[in-house]
């Protein structure tokens, strides 16, 4: 294992045996991760794109040690997952966004302390960082409410603390910002920049489904799509990738009521590399990646021989939800409603 | 807090299983005395089992006609009253897993940290130990006031009744740790299967009859469980040598017998730490650890 890498992933596969709805009926195989391979090095943000399903959170899980890979090998600040798995945990935490779980009849104190003792933290060092995080994370006030008694929010803010408590050396964040208001998922990306900023040898690794939060927050950033990565560079290396090709956000109404046929129509106009709808209050919102400039005639006559409005037309500079469209064929928020692994 | 400072002893720094085992023991108290609501506790560790005793009771005394003064009265209302801790602690250990996968959702945050999975399930149970024990001094407070049963405490052996109960609840323990490893590979949840297995064990350790009444293929099952041995170890420790018993185990000394639940007791611990690791690792494999099934 290289020196500077906090963690490795040579050759992962991991398959499922999923039962059919008849008792009886053989165990059919899916196949969740395939020839995975990722190096993270030791005080990277690294963040795992993808839509759900994809195999993110399979992933992390396997990093966390809570499932086993079905072959290959994966090391964990130089521990592998499968036969050194205290060592790994006793380096490493977990925060799952939505998390709403706890002891609801114990305190926000109660709770985190009994976490941090798990962790092997004496009592002081546990409670001056409880104090700490507390303050920190604007939960101060509530520190002897029962979790019972927490809004949702103000629970997965308790969770959060609770990832950090035993100031791990490699944190693994599945979706840390999912279900936060607006100034709790800022809070929460604050912290993030400050405990990465504050030691150079932490390491993290961010699964997202906010394409402005990766681009923002990490270092570098996989995309991954049933269960294979596709693409691993910094987002500025990703957006680069586009430079070549033009992106064209459209407003249109009405487009037709099968998406995909719709998708599928507009990618056979010559010059067209991808295409991805979004419904939007009545309209459609199509993203083209163009060969060049001039494909976008066709797809425009394409369009009003269709009978749809052209109601906006704007060219940007590549996003990093470009880079998705083109990597997965379709875009992040269409997938936001399935389940995930 | 004075419980913060005692579970912060230098040996409990250094042990991860001393310190996971007492800040599980820790927890599961606060989960089991939650006693938000006294009736609800009362009847969980009072009336419930001083009514399956007096249930007991009166099948005795309608099968013997009123003989509750009869010695071997005293050896099975004893053997019932014990038989409290078995429930209690094979469901506490195993009813832990299910507990925190299901209702509190904490496997994920547990089984990430560098805790011992085999000592929490050990500390878990403790709670319900405490809550156990507390049923079986009012079942016998119930019984020296209203059967007067012969206990007299100068003439009790403590030595060997203590030594028994402490391998005894051992084995339960053991037992429970295992069924705990095995509702971890359960993709549904098992919601009974502590009471499942400790009402099935009621039959086979001669708490309340002998197991010479069973079918003959059956009763080698009461033989390999402790429990058979710690019961009638502890009533033998609280009746004294000369009261009646089961003929079952008659011709066995103290000592023999002390040396069986010793060996079986090992034997049971070393079996469920073996059961615990490869339930854990079929679990990681299965991808169950922390599975919901929202029943």
């Amino acid at each position: 294992m290289r020196d500077d890498a906090a963690i490795v992933v040579q050759d992962v596969n991991r398959i499922y045996k999923v039962r059919g709805p008849k008792r009886r009926s053989d165990p059919q195989e899916v196949t969740a991760l395939a020839d995975v391979n990722l190096d993270v090095k030791r005080g990277e943000l690294f963040g795992l794109l993808g839509p759900n399903g994809a195999g993110k959170t399979t992933l992390i899980k396997i990093l966390a040690t809570l499932l086993l890979p079905s072959s290959g090998t994966a090391l964990v600040d130089g521990f592998d997952v499968v036969k050194e798995q205290k060592a790994i945990r006793r380096r490493i935490s977990m925060v799952s966004g939505g998390e709403t779980s706890g002891y609801g009849l114990l305190t926000v104190e109660e709770n985190l302390w009994m976490f941090a003792r798990l962790y092997g933290l004496d009592n002081k060092t546990a409670k001056e960082r409880i104090d700490s995080m507390l303050k920190l994370m604007g939960l101060a006030d509530r520190r002897r409410t029962k979790i019972a008694d927490l809004s949702t929010g103000l629970r997965q803010k308790m969770n959060f603390i609770r990832g950090f408590i035993s100031d791990p050396s490699v944190v693994f964040l599945d979706e840390p910002t999912l279900g936060l208001d607006v100034g709790a998922a800022r809070d929460v990306r604050a912290f993030v920049e400050e405990w990465m900023d504050d030691r150079p040898d932490r390491t993290m690794v961010l699964t997202t489904h906010y394409m402005a939060e990766a681009d923002e927050l990490c270092d570098r950033i996989a995309i991954i799509d049933r269960g294979r990565i596709i693409a691993c560079d910094t987002p500025e290396n990703l957006k680069r990738s586009l430079k070549e090709e033009t992106v064209f956000h459209l407003k249109v109404a009405p487009l037709g009521k099968r998406p995909e046929a719709n998708e599928h129509r507009i990618e056979a106009v010559h010059g067209v590399r991808r295409v991805s709808t979004t419904e939007v209050n009545g309209h459609t919102e199509v993203t083209l990646i163009l060969e060049t400039e001039e494909a976008l005639a066709g797809v425009i006559g394409h369009l009003e021989a269709r009978g749809s409005n052209l109601l906006s037309l704007e060219k940007q500079e590549p996003s990093l939800e470009d880079v998705f469209v083109r990597m997965v064929g379709r875009s992040l928020s269409v997938d936001t409603s399935q389940r995930d692994e | 807090m004075i419980t913060s400072r005692l579970l912060d002893l230098p040996l409990l720094r250094r042990s991860d299983a001393l310190r996971t085992f007492s800040i599980a023991a820790w927890l599961g108290w606060q989960i089991e005395s939650n006693w938000a609501d006294p009736l609800l506790f009362a009847v969980y560790a009072i009336a419930r089992p001083v009514a399956s005793v007096l249930i007991l009771v009166v099948m005795y005394s309608v099968i013997t006609e009123g003989a509750t003064q009869e010695p071997i009265f005293a050896y099975i209302y004893l053997g019932n009253a014990l038989y409290i801790l078995v429930s209690q602690v094979i469901t506490g250990t195993s009813w832990a897993v299910i507990d925190d996968r299901e209702h509190y959702r904490t496997m994920k945050q547990l089984h990430t940290s560098p805790m011992d999975g085999y000592a929490y399930l050990m500390g878990r149970g403790v709670a319900r130990l405490i809550i156990g024990t507390i049923s079986v001094l009012i079942v016998v407070g119930v019984g020296l006031i209203a059967f007067d049963l012969p206990l007299y405490p100068l003439t009790i052996n403590w030595g060997l009744f203590l030594l028994s109960t402490v391998l005894g609840i051992l084995s339960l323990a053991a037992i429970g740790i295992m069924l705990g490893g095995a509702t971890m590979m359960m993709a549904r949840h098992f919601w009974s299967v502590g009471e499942a297995v400790a009402g099935s064990l009621y039959l086979f350790t001669g708490a309340i009859f002998p197991l010479d009444v069973l079918p003959a293929w059956i009763r080698p099952l009461g033989f390999v469980f402790p429990v058979t041995y710690w019961l009638e170890l502890a009533r033998r420790a609280l009746l004294g040598d000369n009261v009646p018993r089961f003929e079952t185990l008659a011709a066995f000394s103290n000592g023999q017998l002390l040396g069986i639940l010793v060996l079986f007791t090992i034997g049971l611990l070393g079996l469920s730490i073996l059961f615990y690791r490869w339930a854990l690792h079929q679990a990681k494999e299965r991808g169950m650890i922390d599975l919901e099934t929202n029943y």
